[in-house]
């Protein structure tokens, strides 16, 4: 394929127009079309059509609050913010880069220099009101600490909950107890990402 | 004293044809649901009893207890009696029709049927006919545009199909030379071959889609169809009137059932080791399920569609079977 043929932008050839069904112009070909239809046992390929779902028995339906559907790694719902796999400490930097990128300008974050002389995230909320849910802000972050998490159930008393950092973070026994899941959603490593790490050139 | 007897036994047979009908009808209710879901690969009521089963009865409850709500600007009285009038003339066509073929009970015999009165069928028809004034009378007096084009819905249709109907049942009645529905039942005595659906096809054809214009069921539910005319006729109405308009309709479609079932398809006559009683109960069965799988898989036509049907091909159709009915008589 050459350059030109990307080019290309008149794909016109390649349609085929329907002219829609031909007008009948007299009355035996306005009957013809009637014995045509009526003979062509259309109807009843409707019937076998419905009746083969039903002896299939294929249902699809959820019961939904007693089942939920599982969702995709990728889904993109309310946010989370992971912890250190070794330490348990938060993984978030305080870069700011989720609140730089974030598009709908609904991430806030406070940091100050604790008393070990590292930067900590005094505070972090997201405006549940305002976010797009855009994955931007979890593409972006360096440490995969804020993520997408998969609760799509976001009812509540107040529009706030949800949004606090305590809200978000792992809470410490849940993460005790190993079940802070790795993302492997938006932005997260591949399964084959260390295949594909390379040591950096000694020219740079 | 036998007199006594005679009205006691069809007083009898009345309250229970009205029980086991209503009954019927609002099971069906549920069948609909189920079938329908299941042929759209849902699940239908689940959670009101075991498999949804008890869903009629917190229906029943729901309907009872809703408020009767009549609109200010209508006709009150009317109002109030279409649904009455609905109801009572799909019932009261059931006084005509055999069920079961008859039975000792401790020695003595039934028969299930209320009246066997010789022009059974043009009883039947007749007071399937008047059925329409419920739709009508609603439609008028509820001071609702919707329900008025739901009532002139109702009778353009019904003057469309009633003759189809009427002309299609001739040539059977011709062959059979009876109007009663127990010598139409008798003449197809003995195996499938005998059925009239083989000697009138046609006749069944053309009655088996007037009975379904005469329910407005699925492809002929012009009458009541929601995206056209919201709920038609019935759109002012709420709780047991609107009710007593849907018993109407599925004692409708059962009768028409048992109908097709008799004058077409052999009734209630036993075939080989199937008992007579299991026969009818099949074939109505099956003709109810046709109701629903019909609904579940056509889509509806427009009115003008309805009446081109009936007048231009349906009435032609009739006529013809007649005059070759009639030839081969003589």
């Amino acid at each position: 394929m050459t350059l030109n043929d990307f080019k290309k932008r008149d794909c016109s050839g390649d349609y085929i127009f329907f002219e829609g069904e031909k007008k009948s112009e007299n009355g035996w070909e306005a009957f013809q079309r009637v014995m045509k239809r009526t003979l062509k046992g259309e109807l009843f390929v409707g019937l076998w059509v419905v009746l083969r779902e039903m002896i299939r028995f294929d249902i699809h339906t959820l019961k939904y609050p007693a089942e939920k559907m599982e969702m995709g790694p990728r889904y993109r719902a309310i946010h989370r913010l992971l912890r250190l796999f070794e330490s348990g400490s938060e993984r978030c930097i305080g870069c700011g880069l989720c609140e730089k990128i974030c598009i709908a300008k609904c991430i806030r974050m406070e940091t100050r220099i604790d008393e070990k002389s590292r930067k900590e995230v005094s505070e972090y909320s997201i405006n549940f009101g305002r976010c797009i849910f855009c994955g931007y802000c979890a593409e972006v972050c360096p440490e995969l600490a804020i993520v997408h998490g998969v609760e799509y159930e976001n009812a509540s008393e107040q529009r706030a909950h949800f949004g606090l950092k305590e809200d978000m973070l792992t809470p410490l026994d849940t993460f005790r107890a190993k079940e802070q899941k790795e993302f492997s959603g938006f932005g997260a490593l591949s399964d084959h990402a260390d295949e594909t790490v390379k040591q950096t050139p000694l020219a740079y | 004293m036998f007199e006594t007897a005679v009205i006691v036994e069809t007083v009898v047979k009345a309250v229970i044809v009205v029980a086991v009908v209503a009954a019927m009808a609002g099971f069906a209710t549920f069948i609909e649901r189920k079938v329908l879901a299941f042929m759209q690969r849902r699940l239908g009521p689940m959670h009101v009893g075991p498999y949804g089963l008890l869903q009629l009865a917190a229906d029943g409850i729901k309907l009872f207890t809703k408020e009767d709500i009549i609109p200010q600007n209508a006709i009150k009285p009317i109002f109030m009696i279409a649904p009455v009038v609905a109801a009572t003339s799909a019932f009261v066509a059931m006084a005509a029709v055999p069920y079961f073929p008859e039975f000792t009970l401790f020695g003595y015999t039934i028969h299930p049927i209320i009246s066997d009165i010789n022009v059974a069928l043009l009883y039947v028809m007749g007071v399937a006919s008047v059925g329409i004034y419920g739709p009508l009378l609603a439609g008028m007096s509820s001071a609702n545009k919707w329900s008025l084009l739901g009532a002139a819905r109702a009778v353009v249709q019904m003057l469309s199909f009633e003759v189809v109907s009427g002309l299609s049942i001739l040539a059977p009645i011709m062959l059979i030379g009876s109007l009663s529905l127990i010598d139409i039942n008798d003449y197809q005595s003995g195996g499938i071959s005998n059925w009239l659906i083989w000697k009138q096809p046609l006749a069944f054809v053309l009655f088996a889609i007037a009975g379904f214009m005469e329910t407005n069921r699925a492809p002929f539910d012009t009458v009541e169809f929601e995206a056209e005319v919201v709920a038609g006729y019935a759109t002012e109405y709420s709780g047991m009137r609107w009710g007593l308009f849907f018993i109407g309709e599925y004692a409708n479609m059962i009768t028409i059932s048992v109908l097709v079932s008799i004058i077409f398809m052999g009734g209630y006559a036993p075939l080989g080791f199937i008992p007579g009683a299991v026969m009818m109960l099949l074939k109505v069965s099956f003709w109810i399920f046709l109701f629903l799988w019909v609904r579940a898989a056509w889509p509806h036509v427009r009115p003008d569609q309805l009446m081109w049907v009936c007048w231009k091909v349906m009435m032609p159709l009739a006529v013809v079977n007649i005059l070759i009915t009639g030839f081969v008589l003589i």
